[in-house]
């Protein structure tokens, strides 16, 4: 106690309620090092972090995992979030997602269904899994539940040319939104890189179609770029302990789901000190937050108060220091790197295979 | 621009709420939050599917001084294109 607040409040907890998960996804944003069902907070532990978060002054609280339906406790932790008067979002891969246990549900206020690829040969290709035809099911119980949705579609070099008919699947499955984003390279994404980095053409090409697909829809379409092939990196989080905070299964409180990565962040728990103290005055969440931690080119650029620098995740797993300018930047002096990693990609004629993520109990 | 007849909704999957942490009226959607002044969160309870902008403007007008219609227009705009609102008309 005693220390004042220094930093703004939080509007978002993304909950990874679990690491488990059906599908075995090659871009999965969960870590290498994929936490146990025996080290995983338990429903009471859940409980407090949800008040904590909202006392904090969260307002969303995104259901997530792994596979959040993979928790036995799932209603419960729902209706404590919903009954905290939290917008509840259900992020999940829709395996398992029937009818009765959406009823079961109560409380959830939007979901998120992942979907692989416009077609079942592909899409299952990338889950590792037979996972094609239960999400056509999960997003009928989810419009004839009332709930909106939004179909999440990680997009690589394996779905990007089917984007159009992608387009047309969230549309048949009657999503009111649809987040197509291009992979961002961390984690399962980064050991995989040099089988999902699109090329230049495949993008250019894509772009075109989304933003044809923007002018006509009528769901809302929103498009992640590929920030390996910008000029400037992307606004990640909307700068570092700013706006959302993510605490793992295991009760791990980080900046964002791949922050773990840094070296000597100094990651604390749920199990240990308050979600406030945490994020108020921990090392992990103070040590990027704001403009004084930027060296040049950003700490002189007026970009900064548009990208904050990029991302801290990237700059580390890049050049090894997470307090350098995002690589991705034409202004960092690492550029190079980055430049290098697309020209190998575009040599590529025989794309790698996907390594699979492992499956965790 | 928004018509001064058209009529605001709040979109389905949209909750408004108290926030008594920021002391703020606020608007919770799918991937965002929006905290209002007090003008716009009178403005965002008058989003019912019923009352035309120049309606709301008429009710604000009764609680506030100096209330516009196409200032609430301009408003209901800014939410349509934020996707908190839809209109009929």
């Amino acid at each position: 106690m005693g220390d004042a607040p220094v930093a703004d409040a939080p509007f978002g907890l993304l909950a990874e309620l679990t690491h488990r998960c059906p599908l075995r996804c090659g871009y999965c944003s969960n870590p290498v090092d994929l936490v146990g069902r025996g080290d995983e907070l338990d429903t009471a532990a859940w409980r407090s972090v949800f008040d904590q978060a909202r006392a904090l002054g969260v307002l969303q609280i995104h259901l997530s995992g792994g596979e959040p339906l993979a928790r036995k406790d799932l209603p419960e932790l729902v209706e404590h979030a919903a009954g905290l008067g939290c917008y509840v979002n259900l992020v999940t891969s829709g395996l398992g997602l029937t009818r009765e246990r959406l009823a079961g549900l109560r409380g959830v206020d939007h979901v998120q269904l992942s979907v692989q690829d416009a077609n079942e040969a592909g899409a299952n290709r990338i889950a590792g899994v037979k996972a094609f035809e239960p999400k056509l099911r999960a997003a009928e119980a989810i419009r004839d539940a009332g709930l909106p949705l939004t179909v999440n579609v990680v997009l690589h070099r394996l779905n990007l040319d089917h984007v159009g008919e992608i387009v047309a699947l969230a549309e048949r499955m009657g999503a009111d939104r649809l987040e197509l984003a291009n992979t961002q390279y961390y984690g399962w994404a980064l050991r995989n890189r040099a089988a999902l980095l699109p090329t230049k053409e495949q993008l250019a090409r894509a772009g075109e179609v989304v933003a044809a697909a923007q002018a006509t829809s009528a769901m809302e379409i929103v498009y992640v770029i590929a920030d390996y092939h910008e000029a400037h990196p992307k606004p990640c989080m909307h700068g570092w302990g700013a706006r959302q905070l993510t605490v793992a299964p295991d009760g791990a409180v980080l900046p964002c789901p791949a922050a773990g990565v840094i070296d000597g962040l100094g990651v604390e728990n749920v199990r240990d000190r308050s979600l406030a103290d945490i994020w108020h005055t921990s090392p992990a969440f103070t040590a990027f937050r704001g403009f004084d931690w930027m060296r040049d080119p950003c700490r002189s650029c007026a970009r900064r108060e548009l990208d904050f620098g990029g991302c801290r995740c990237q700059a580390f797993q890049l050049t090894g220091d997470a307090a350098a300018t995002d690589p991705v930047c034409t202004l960092s002096p690492h550029r190079g790197v980055v430049d290098l990693i697309l020209a190998g990609a575009a040599a590529e004629v025989e794309p790698a295979p996907v390594e699979h993520r492992t499956v965790v109990r | 621009m928004t018509g001064l007849d058209a009529v605001p909704r709040l979109r389905r999957g949209v909750k408004t709420a108290y926030d008594e942490t920021r002391a703020s009226h606020v608007v919770l959607f799918p991937e965002g939050v929006l905290v209002l002044n007090d003008t716009a969160a009178a403005v965002v309870g008058l989003c019912d599917g019923r009352t035309s902008v120049e309606g709301i403007a008429r009710r604000l007008a009764e609680e506030f001084d100096g209330v516009e219609a196409d200032d609430v227009a301009e408003l209901v705009a800014r939410l349509v294109a934020r996707r908190v609102v839809d209109v009929d008309g």
